[in-house]
């Protein structure tokens, strides 16, 4: 099947103001997600995840941040629009859900109240709409829908209540869904439940998913593609198998090796020393250069080269011969 | 014969809410041996933290026995539990939120040795020890919480946790909060420390592939129950109570070549310790439920002494 690119982030950057200049949570970031492409970005905190998350739909608070680059989402560069003309794209063509869902919820409206306020807005009649929402309550999978549709979020355990934010965003149909964490605060039994719900949207409907997340057995377990954040910038990207079968950049390389998954009596898990830096200002060289172990000096005065292993698989670093010794 | 740390007795810690009681923890026994570490799993509100806190001494227990070092907690005279806070120390989740803002790392460490009746001078030697057991420098002392990056400040927690040279240590959540890349060195950290102080370690975690790594044996609750508890890779490798199948079932897979590997899972909502169900509190949840279960509890079957299951299947075979 051909793919077909859904959105395009080209050298997206986001600098915060803060005190004493410019922080640079997002830096040169470009990539693109398909049709029907679980795309998951992983990274630790602080590494700019949530903020291309939030850039995309220009959710980032006001006035203190900059950006620039292009994120091109059907044929429209989403960075040029009015306020006016982003809102037909926001919540309608992508859709977002978060960590918490008792957050996004309104605590005093019951959750189908919620969900049939989006569908309204496309002009459906009401009692149309409520039957839309208890159908979508059933596409979630929430037990009971009926009853649930009449609940308050706070009758609700937190896996239902993330069903309910899956259903109110797929009542307006998006082409996207940005889910940011939507897992973190759930127990292992309802994440598995939560993501066959994602994977089964995909499947059904040909939706993109842009998963960000910290969790690696996520990744493990829906990804088609693969981005790695550290720092604010996209050190790799691959599918789901280049980068757990072949990662090349030292920090994925490190990574994988600290993953738990052994036990201790076959061994100790391996670390990476230090920890992530704070972006202040523009600095040259690589970001990861003070924890690497390879790093030389050029790592620390110029910006690494980025090497294309594959259509799919590149990442950003000086050391070549990795990628000729794999060719 | 191992030597018992712990020794739990039929305990049980009830809340009392409104028009009815939460039965928190009911009728748990088991035991820790010395240097042993072992991982306490569970969904959230199956009890965990209630359990630990009652091992810690800091809720009262409702009926049975918490024996530690041969003295029962529950009927322990003030002096005896004084001795016993510096036996147990304790390590949580989110080390920003447990340390104090406004004090160094040097009083925050200090001051349950000065408590003890210690000299200030003396207890400042032992926080620099201390330090340097974390590996971490001196220098430090002097820092306050706001200076330290999530890993160091857990470090500094461990410290204080193994200043007053404890027997045991409950870890709650401890890597939780923390980076995959500094979440690897925690975990080498508190298993050198283990194996250098012969230490006890109590670790609840939900993290199923953290406790593969560090324990040697893991207790499962499910709603104020302990289902199953044995050695890890029988726990997690071949699973005996449907509750652990269920949520070993679920364990994050670290490989994406393994995705067809993952059997089936639990469908249903986690239960509630509010609207407890007659018998086994797993049945209706559970595939293999017969009539038995919709009766009474069913009693702990030893399949080795170090290994105990709650279930009926058990008692058949």
């Amino acid at each position: 099947m051909e793919k077909e690119e859904l959105l395009q982030i080209r050298n997206l950057s986001v600098d915060y103001k803060v005190k004493g200049g410019y922080l640079s949570a997002v830096h040169g970031v470009s990539f693109e997600i398909c049709k029907g492409e679980i795309f998951a970005i992983v990274g630790e905190s602080g590494c700019g995840k949530s903020t291309i998350a939030h850039s995309i739909l220009r959710l980032l608070p006001d006035h203190n941040e900059k950006i620039s680059g292009e994120i091109n989402f059907q044929g429209q560069n989403l960075n040029e629009l009015s306020e006016k003309e982003l809102e037909s794209v926001r919540g309608h063509k992508i859709g977002m859900i978060f960590q918490n869902p008792l957050e996004s919820l309104n605590p005093v409206y019951t959750t189908g109240k919620q969900v049939q306020e989006g569908l309204l807005l496309d002009n459906i009649p009401k009692q149309e709409a409520w039957n839309r929402v208890v159908d979508l309550f059933k596409d979630v999978q929430m037990p009971d829908a009926e009853r649930r549709a009449r609940s308050f979020p706070h009758e609700l355990s937190g896996g239902m209540r993330q069903r309910v934010m899956i259903a109110m965003m797929l009542g307006r149909n998006p082409d996207l869904l940005i889910a940011d964490e939507p897992t973190t605060a759930l127990d292992v039994t309802v994440e598995a439940q939560i993501l066959r719900i994602i994977k089964q949207l995909r499947d059904e409907r040909n939706m993109a998913v842009m998963l960000i997340t910290h969790n690696f057995g996520l990744v493990a377990e829906v990804a088609d593609m693969v981005g790695v954040m550290y720092a604010g910038e996209m050190v790799e990207t691959g599918t789901v198998y280049e980068i757990f079968d072949h990662p090349s950049h030292p920090y994925t390389m490190q990574l994988m090796k600290a993953l738990p998954r052994i036990t201790k009596k076959e061994g100790r898990l391996e670390t990476i020393r230090g920890a992530v830096p704070k972006m202040m200002n523009h600095q040259k060289g690589c970001r990861f250069a003070n924890r690497c172990i390879y790093a030389t000096e050029k790592c620390w005065s110029e910006n690494p080269p980025v090497h294309q292993l594959s259509e799919t698989h590149s990442f950003a670093c000086f050391r070549e011969e990795v990628s000729t010794c794999r060719k | 014969m191992p030597e018992v740390a712990i020794e739990v007795k039929n305990l049980k810690k009830y809340f009392r809410n409104g028009d009815g009681t939460v039965k928190a923890v009911d009728d748990v026994s088991f035991h820790i041996n010395k240097g042993e570490i072992v991982g306490l799993v569970g969904e959230s509100g199956s009890g965990k933290t209630t359990l630990a806190r009652t091992i810690l001494g800091l809720t009262k227990i409702t009926d049975g026995a918490v024996i530690f070092d041969g003295v029962d907690m529950g009927k322990a005279t003030h002096k005896q539990m004084k001795e016993l806070r510096h036996k147990v120390s304790v390590v949580f989740q989110d080390p920003a939120a447990n340390l104090n803002p406004r004090e160094t790392v040097l009083s925050s460490i200090t001051r349950p040795l000065i408590l003890q009746g210690m000299s200030k001078k003396e207890a400042k030697g032992k926080a620099e020890e201390a330090l340097k057991l974390v590996k971490m420098d001196s220098e430090y002392l002097y820092s306050y919480p706001h200076q330290l990056s999530g890993g160091q400040l857990q470090r500094i927690a461990i410290a204080r946790a193994v200043a007053i040279q404890p027997q045991v240590m409950i870890l709650d959540e401890p890597t939780s909060a923390l980076d995959i890349s500094v979440q690897a060195q925690i975990l080498n950290l508190l298993l050198e420390l283990q194996e250098k102080l012969n230490l006890t370690y109590l670790v609840i975690t939900h993290d199923l592939n953290v406790i593969r790594y560090i324990s040697d044996r893991v207790a499962v609750m499910y709603l104020g129950r302990l289902v199953e508890y044995g050695p890890t890779e029988e726990v997690i490798g071949n699973p005996r109570h449907p509750y652990t199948q269920g949520l070993m079932a679920a364990l994050p897979i670290l490989n994406p070549r393994d995705r067809d590997k993952k059997k089936d899972m639990m469908v249903t909502e986690p239960g509630s310790l509010i609207d407890l169900p007659k018998g086994c509190h797993f049945h209706p949840r559970c595939p293999y439920a017969t009539e038995a279960c919709r009766e009474a509890f069913p009693e702990n079957v030893q399949i080795t002494p170090e290994y105990q299951v709650a279930c009926y299947l058990q008692q058949k075979n």
